[in-house]
């Protein structure tokens, strides 16, 4: 009798202990139906995609997403809010299953994660007032940068600029934004989205955009060896892109309407 | 255990980490010589009780202990440039650390001050020295003596907290951690590694203020 409770009270704290290790096991999607809930990483102070709204919940594009697949799944959603440097440590140390977290795909991460198919259109470029006049990469010569570390753009704008261009590499994206908006950096490199979320705030230098330095759309970040989620969290996009569903996420939080090309 | 350690993405960052080693040891350095520099200043200021000096030193201390670094930091960054006073990353670091240690080693020393004996300082006087003779050879000289291992740990604690510059894209050790840990996704062996250079950094700081102390204090001889 009390060798069952004993091993009975073992296997729950191996099932809190180590949910890693059942994932590996028996598959992702096996594990979230047995859980009945799907963990989801989404950004916390990145405006629109993720940030806390003022009844203090999660609320953006990325948690309409989560909340989407996770309702097609059948599952309930749990949204985990992280900050952009650690949200694939969060994904590879199996604290959520997904990163629905604007997160950008290069072959870097590729290396360590898995990504679904396109759910938000995304571009990035660098970003500054009206009276610096800068049209490329070459022109960042000798002026300061503002950037998000670890951001696509940190890495894009690392490779492209002159090497006499001084980047200055934030923390977070409020860290880039006050810099720029207090005039420690010239410029920034940043997504659209950030820099019409500046522009909405009226500051006194308007961030008009300079030049693109990439077209980034948004994926779903999974962990590696999961086709059979991937193949269903594809499917899943491609079901909400054809039934106006992501149109409308779209157009709530972007204002645009989903480009044909994504 | 199923983590496998590979330090070997680390190797190509070597000049990154230097580097950061290079900023840190610059940081600490300017900011425990000018931090000490403003709290013997303090210090001195809060014990002789002048009426509307030391006042100004108490609110400035217990304004500075009673905030977090990070936050006085970010006033000096991002706060200040609204008044038009815009400094770059190395030079709010610095000021942030000697403001941050300022108002730690002025209570500090204070302590030591106050541990002179009336005495001492009498017999001081008696001997027909006048303040300043009196202020370095027989008291503050004995009550550093007293707190240099309490001041020692405050410029480690100073130096260990440097990491927060990170914050303000200072590229100092932590920021190359960071930095670092951003293009490799190496977060323990990263890490690790840092965690280490930063206590050899803090045990060599340790044994050298002890030899600094030890120079400063001994018994010298006047013939």
């Amino acid at each position: 009798m009390h060798k069952k409770i004993k091993s009975a009270i073992v296997a729950m704290a191996m099932a809190v202990v180590l949910p890693g290790a059942a994932t590996a096991a028996d598959g992702a999607l096996k594990s979230i139906a047995d859980a009945g809930v799907l963990k989801v990483a989404v950004p916390q102070d990145f405006p629109p995609f993720g940030s806390v709204g003022a009844d203090m919940t999660a609320q953006g594009y990325d948690v309409d997403m989560a909340a989407l697949i996770a309702n097609d799944l059948g599952v309930a959603v749990e949204i985990v809010p992280v900050a952009s440097t650690n949200r694939i440590p969060y994904l590879t140390t199996g604290k959520v299953d997904l990163v629905i977290s604007s997160l950008g795909k290069n072959a870097e991460r590729e290396a360590v994660i898995d990504f679904s198919d396109a759910y938000a259109p995304f571009f990035n470029g660098v970003f500054g007032p009206a009276d610096i006049e800068v049209s490329d990469a070459a022109g960042l010569s000798g002026k300061t940068v503002g950037v998000t570390r670890g951001s696509i753009e940190d890495l894009e704008l690392t490779k492209i600029a002159p090497a006499d261009a001084d980047i200055k590499r934030y923390e977070d994206n409020n860290g880039t934004i006050s810099a720029f908006l207090s005039g420690q950096v010239d410029l920034v490199a940043t997504g659209n989205v950030v820099a019409a979320a500046i522009i909405e705030r009226n500051p006194p230098k308007k961030p008009e955009p300079k030049f693109l330095i990439k077209n980034s759309p948004c994926y779903v970040g999974l962990n590696k060896e999961e086709p059979a989620f991937q193949a269903k969290v594809n499917e899943i996009i491609a079901v909400a892109k054809t039934d106006g569903r992501l149109e409308a996420i779209s157009q709530k939080w972007l204002g645009i309407s989903l480009p044909a090309d994504l | 255990m199923a983590y496998k350690f590979d330090f070997s993405t680390i190797l190509p960052y070597w000049d990154m980490l230097l580097h950061g080693i290079v900023l840190t040891t610059e940081l600490t350095v300017i900011g425990a010589v000018f931090g000490v520099a403003l709290g013997t200043l303090g210090a001195w200021a809060r014990s002789a009780k002048t009426p509307v000096i030391s006042p100004i030193v108490g609110i400035y201390v217990e304004l500075i202990r009673n905030t977090p670094f990070l936050v006085q930091l970010f006033f000096i960054f991002f706060g200040l440039p609204a008044l038009g006073v815009r400094m770059g990353e190395f030079e709010a670091a610095v000021l942030a650390m000697v403001v941050n240690l300022g108002a730690y080693s002025t209570e500090i020393i204070r302590a030591g001050i106050q541990s002179i004996p009336r005495g001492q300082i009498e017999a001081a006087a008696s001997l027909a020295m006048n303040r300043v003779q009196i202020f370095r050879y027989v008291v503050i000289l004995p009550a550093l003596k007293k707190i240099w291992p309490a001041l020692s740990s405050q410029i480690v604690i100073v130096m260990l907290g440097s990491s927060v510059c990170s914050q303000i894209a200072a590229e100092e050790l932590t920021f190359a951690a960071n930095y670092i840990q951003s293009r490799n996704f190496r977060a323990f062996e990263v890490y690790f590694v840092v965690a280490g250079l930063y206590l050899v950094m803090s045990i060599v700081l340790r044994w050298l203020l002890k030899k600094i102390g030890n120079r400063m204090f001994e018994r010298r001889r006047h013939v």
